[in-house]
């Protein structure tokens, strides 16, 4: 088994747009036989303990969440800024009582709320930590870890760790520890995908966040559009029911139904119609484009499996 | 033949447990000085808040809308080409009832620097606002919106009622589009957390080798301080030092503007609207902020609900399911097939958004709810703003 193209891959995505799921998708999408992929959330939220149906995720637990069909394992963990703080002080400084007295003295709670820029570095920086492990190849390594990273319109901060600490640390070990991650954030084995929805709104953000992502040297990889409707029909037929002019009918049924059904449907193909405009623009940005189908019944663990094989068709050097 | 009867939508289309969240009641009262609109993001929050401040000008209120962060495309809709930190009238605004609409969008880097600018020597604010400490605190740190978010209401609110005692026109209606917060708490908790942050023991360390540093030593000092400089590197300690010294008599002031806001937001002046879409997600974000805003003793009108699924069309998902496969079955793919199977799957849609949502009453049944179906488009025009605002005042069924 050879290693995968990418050991770390982050995903961003304007709020509503699927982005936990996608995130979770692709970590059962990488979990091919064999392999080991933590999946990380850092927002505090608890939305993978939820999307998996089990107890919330805490401290530094790294829980399995599911085993892939695959045979795969998934992992999670949620990241806390103060924990991350912690067992930081705690591996490099070995700080024993003072790192007691820091906590006492309300340090860790302002450094991780006050002091800007430095939570991210806290939060990148335990990834960057879960990351390197594989590397060492210690026994807990992962083959690969995703991170589900904040929504767009706060990404580009997030990733651009060196704007985030250059006016602040100079020198010293914040500063070193900060290259370090945003080394790790411009490798190579790192991707950034961006999820959005074929809609106006979230178009525009995937655009301004693939802007705002430059100066973090961070690859955007994928646009992943989730919750698509494809329409077997060409564009002309679909302009013709959202125009109202076609006329429906169902065997059986009376003239009230087919009307309420052809106006419904025309309403559905202005949508697909609409998609098709978005899904226009993001090629534009010449970025390679993946899509994930609606689910009407919404998103389960189970369904998080049919996320993952989408994503392994399209993404097929990825997952191999 | 004659017309088969058509299969019932189960569960489409249930009887809302909650009671009816009548907006039209609440801007048309006049005690009402505060409206604010929280939730997670992406709920449609901004479109939420700037349909109320429409409808609520047309009915009369003299509105002006607080927004972070909208869609250019909103500001458009506005009729503002762009908005900033000062309030500008929106234009289009049917102002026969008296009423009328200003919206402006809080830059939050500004009005930090207006705080520093207005509350401290012309000297020590060239100090602040030249440290890098301030310089990165001021713009990049996320939770700087929230506070800033409470600073400019705070100041509207001041400007409203300067403007009504000196017999000006003046707001008699402030509307809040609140940021979209990483954690549900986070704009209830900036104004505490802020306060106990400044009275921190950390600050006092910081603050007290000015102050003599004799009174303060002892092992705790030492050990912290001492950790400190081997993390943190001397420099940093030094800009915050000479930041949070320069900072110490705007601090007192910002808690105790930050405390009178959150004391205001807790009277019967205001009220908070929780938005949500009728999503596991967004229901379970709601549930915090419904919880919390009891808890906190806040006063909540109740929860919006935006694009809600529904169909005109009396037939369930499994009917609509059977009949395309019929289709399908007599021969080439047709329309009506594909449009039975859209139907099919917007009936499942409205069904599984039907039990989110009977789950979320039947959990809190005292909050009443109003719900916005989903639109064929999306909201860029004032017209669009105005349907929002007649759906939002609109008893479903």
């Amino acid at each position: 088994m050879t290693a995968p193209r990418h050991t770390l891959h982050v995903v961003s995505g304007k709020g509503g747009t699927g982005k936990t799921t996608v995130a979770a998708g692709l970590a059962c999408a990488l979990a091919t036989r064999g392999r080991r992929v933590l999946l990380c959330e850092v927002e505090g939220r608890q939305g993978l303990a939820e999307l998996f149906g089990v107890p919330p995720l805490e401290g530094d637990e790294e829980r399995r969440l599911t085993r892939t069909p695959a045979g795969g394992t998934v992992f999670g963990l949620s990241i806390d800024a103060e924990d991350a703080l912690r067992e930081y002080l705690e591996t490099f400084y070995h700080l024993g009582l003072a790192g007691r007295a820091l906590d006492r003295f309300g340090v860790i709670d302002f450094v991780t709320s006050i002091a800007p820029g430095l939570r991210d570095v806290l939060l990148t920086g335990k990834v960057y930590e879960a990351v390197r492990r594989g590397e060492k190849g210690l026994p807990t390594a992962y083959d690969a870890v995703v991170l589900d990273a904040p929504p767009t319109g706060r990404i580009g901060q997030f990733l651009n760790i060196h704007d985030a600490v250059s006016g602040i640390a100079k020198v010293g070990p914040i500063r070193a520890q900060a290259d370090s991650v945003a080394a790790l954030l411009r490798a190579r084995t790192t991707i950034t995908h961006l999820v959005t929805l074929l809609e106006d709104m979230p178009v525009s953000e995937t655009e301004e966040a693939v802007a705002a992502l430059q100066p973090s040297g961070t690859r955007v990889g994928t646009i992943i559009e989730n919750m698509v409707n494809p329409s077997p029909f060409e564009p002309a037929v679909l302009a013709d029911v959202a125009a109202g002019s076609v006329d429906l009918a169902v065997p059986g049924w009376d003239e009230t139904h087919n009307r309420a059904l052809a106006a419904e449907f025309a309403v559905e193909a202005s949508r697909t119609l609409e998609q098709q405009v978005r899904h226009d623009r993001l090629l534009r940005l010449g970025l390679p484009l993946v899509q994930v189908d609606f689910d009407p019944l919404g998103i389960d663990a189970e369904s998080l499996f049919a996320v993952a094989e989408q994503l392994t068709d399209q993404l097929a050097l990825e997952a191999a | 033949m004659r017309a088969q009867t058509p299969g019932r939508a189960h569960g489409a289309r249930p009887t809302p447990a909650a009671p009816f969240l009548d907006v039209d009641t609440l801007i048309g009262d006049r005690s009402i000085e505060i409206l604010i609109c929280c939730g997670s993001g992406g709920v449609g929050k901004t479109t939420t808040s700037a349909a109320i401040a429409v409808r609520a000008a047309e009915a009369g209120r003299r509105v002006v809308v607080l927004t972070i962060d909208p869609a250019r495309r909103l500001a458009q809709s506005l009729g503002l080409g762009e908005l900033d930190n000062t309030p500008r009238p929106v234009l289009g605004v049917d102002d026969s009832a008296g009423g009328s609409l200003d919206a402006m969008m809080l830059d939050m880097k500004r009005t930090f620097d207006e705080v520093v600018l207005t509350h401290s020597t012309p000297e020590k604010a060239e100090q602040i606002l030249a440290n890098p400490f301030y310089e990165a605190l001021s713009s990049s740190f996320s939770g700087t919106q929230e506070y800033m978010a409470m600073e400019r209401l705070g100041q509207l609110h001041a400007q409203a009622a300067a403007d009504a005692r000196a017999g000006r026109p003046a707001w008699d209606l402030i509307v809040v589009d609140t940021p979209p917060a990483r954690s549900a708490l986070d704009f209830l908790d900036a104004p505490e957390h802020l306060s106990s942050l400044l009275d921190g023991r950390f600050i006092r360390l910081l603050l007290a080798p000015a102050k003599g540093p004799l009174r303060l030593m002892g092992v705790g000092f030492t050990l912290v301080s001492n950790a400190m400089n081997k993390i943190l590197g001397s420099q940093i300690i030094t800009d915050v030092q000479t930041f949070v010294r320069a900072c110490e008599a705007i601090f007192g002031g910002f808690r105790q503007r930050a405390e009178e806001t959150f004391a205001r937001l807790s009277s019967e002046h205001t009220v908070f609207l929780v938005v949500a879409t009728a999503q596991r997600d967004a229901l379970r974000e709601a549930s915090y902020f419904v919880d919390r805003l009891t808890e906190e003793r806040m006063p909540l009108g109740g929860l919006v609900v935006n694009r809600v699924h529904g169909s005109e069309l009396d037939v369930s998902a499994e009917r609509a399911v059977a009949l395309a496969e019929d289709l399908e079955e007599a021969g080439p793919t047709r329309l009506e097939a594909e449009a039975l199977r859209r139907h099919a799957d917007l009936m499942r849609v409205a069904e599984a958004e039907a039990v989110l949502l009977d789950r979320f009453a039947t959990a809190r049944p005292s909050v009443p709810q109003t719900r916005v179906p989903a639109l064929p488009s999306d909201v860029t025009a004032l017209a669009d703003l105005r349907q929002v605002g007649a759906l939002l005042a609109e008893k479903d069924d």
